[in-house]
C-alpha cells in the first residue's frame, strides 16, 4: 500500500523536509525575522524603481537580508550537487514556456497573497496565522486542478 | 541591518537550499508527480518543515525574551482573510500547477545547475513587477 503513493520511499523527503524546517528555524532564532522569499521578487525592484508600492518601507528595510537568504538557497543546491550528485548538473524536461508562463503567474500570485509555498504553506501556518490556512489549501487546490487540466489539454 | 542579520539568512538559505534539494522538492517533476497525486511524499517535505517551524516559532518566543542578534520575535499578526489574499493564492496555484515551481525550490534548482528554471525566475521577477506598477498606479490614483 505504502509503495503505490510512495514509490520512492520517504526516508529522503523527511529528511529534506526536517532541514527545511531547520533553515527556517535558525535565523528566526537568532535574528526574530520570519524569513520568506517571494517578497524578493518585490523587494530587489526597489533598488533601481521608484514606484511608491515597491518604495514601501518594510521592503527597502529587508532588501538586503532577502537577497543574502536567495543566496543561501541557491548555495544550497550547489552544495548538494557537490556533496551527492558527483558534481553533475540537473536539468529539466519540462517545457521553457511553462517555466516561464507559470514563472509569472508565481510572481503575481505570491506578491498579491502575501506568500508562497514556504511563506504561507510554511511560515505562516507554523505562525497559526489564518489565512496562511486558507492561502495554502486555495494554491495546493488549484495547483492539483491546473496539473491535470495541463497534462489533459496538452498531453505533457 | 546588521551585518549578523546577513550571515544567519545567508546560512538559513544554505540549510533551506539543501533540504528542497535533498528532498528532491527542487525538482519540477517530483513537484508535478505530487500534484498529479503520483508519488505524495512531498506532504512529508511540507509536514516535517511545518513541525519543525512551528515548534520554533510557538516555543522559541516563550524561552527568550529578545533574539540574540534583534530586537523581537515576528509572531501572528492576524492578518485579515481578503479576496486579494485568496485571488492571488489562485494565480500561484496556476502557476505552480503549469510549471512545478515556487520561489524558494526555482532558486534552489538554479543552484543545482538546472539552467531553464532561469527562465521560471526570470518570470517571478517580472510579475513581481507588473504587480507592482499596477500597485503603484493604483496608490498614486488614491
Amino acid at each position: 500500500m505504502l509503495e503505490i503513493v510512495f514509490p520512492l520511499g520517504v526516508s529522503h523527503y523527511l529528511i529534506g523536509g526536517i532541514l527545511v524546517g531547520l533553515g527556517i528555524s535558525l535565523p528566526y532564532l537568532l535574528t526574530g525575522i520570519v524569513p520568506g522569499v517571494s517578497t524578493t521578487f518585490t523587494s530587489t525592484w526597489s533598488y533601481i524603481l521608484r514606484g511608491s508600492f515597491f518604495q514601501t518601507p518594510g521592503f527597502v528595510a529587508s532588501r538586503q537580508w532577502r537577497l543574502a537568504l536567495v543566496v543561501g538557497l541557491m548555495t544550497g543546491g550547489l552544495l548538494y550537487i557537490w556533496l551527492f550528485a558527483d558534481g553533475k548538473a540537473v536539468s529539466t524536461s519540462i517545457e521553457g514556456w511553462r517555466l516561464f508562463i507559470g514563472g509569472i503567474l508565481i510572481g503575481i500570485g505570491t506578491r498579491m497573497s502575501g506568500g508562497c509555498a514556504s511563506g504561507h504553506g510554511i511560515c505562516g501556518n507554523a505562525a497559526l496565522e489564518r489565512v496562511s490556512l486558507v492561502a495554502t489549501l486555495t494554491f495546493l487546490a488549484t495547483a492539483i486542478a491546473v496539473a491535470k487540466i495541463t497534462s489533459l489539454v496538452f498531453g505533457l | 541591518m546588521t551585518r549578523a542579520t546577513l550571515i544567519f539568512m545567508y546560512i538559513g538559505g544554505v540549510v533551506f537550499g539543501l533540504g528542497l534539494a535533498f528532498s528532491g522538492a527542487a525538482r519540477p517533476e517530483v513537484v508535478l508527480s505530487f500534484l498529479h497525486l503520483e508519488d505524495l511524499g512531498l506532504l512529508f517535505v511540507i509536514g516535517t518543515a511545518l513541525l519543525v517551524t512551528l515548534v520554533t516559532f510557538q516555543i522559541v518566543p516563550h524561552w527568550l525574551k529578545k533574539p540574540p542578534f534583534g530586537n523581537h520575535f515576528a509572531g501572528n499578526e492576524n492578518l485579515p482573510i481578503t479576496q486579494r489574499s485568496v485571488v492571488g493564492a489562485v494565480i500561484f496555484g496556476v502557476g505552480w500547477g503549469i510549471s512545478g515551481l515556487c520561489p524558494a525550490t526555482s532558486l534552489t534548482a538554479v543552484g543545482m545547475g538546472n539552467v531553464p528554471v532561469v527562465l521560471g525566475v526570470i518570470g517571478m521577477f517580472l510579475g513581481a513587477l507588473i504587480y507592482g506598477q499596477i500597485r503603484s498606479r493604483s496608490e498614486k490614483r488614491s
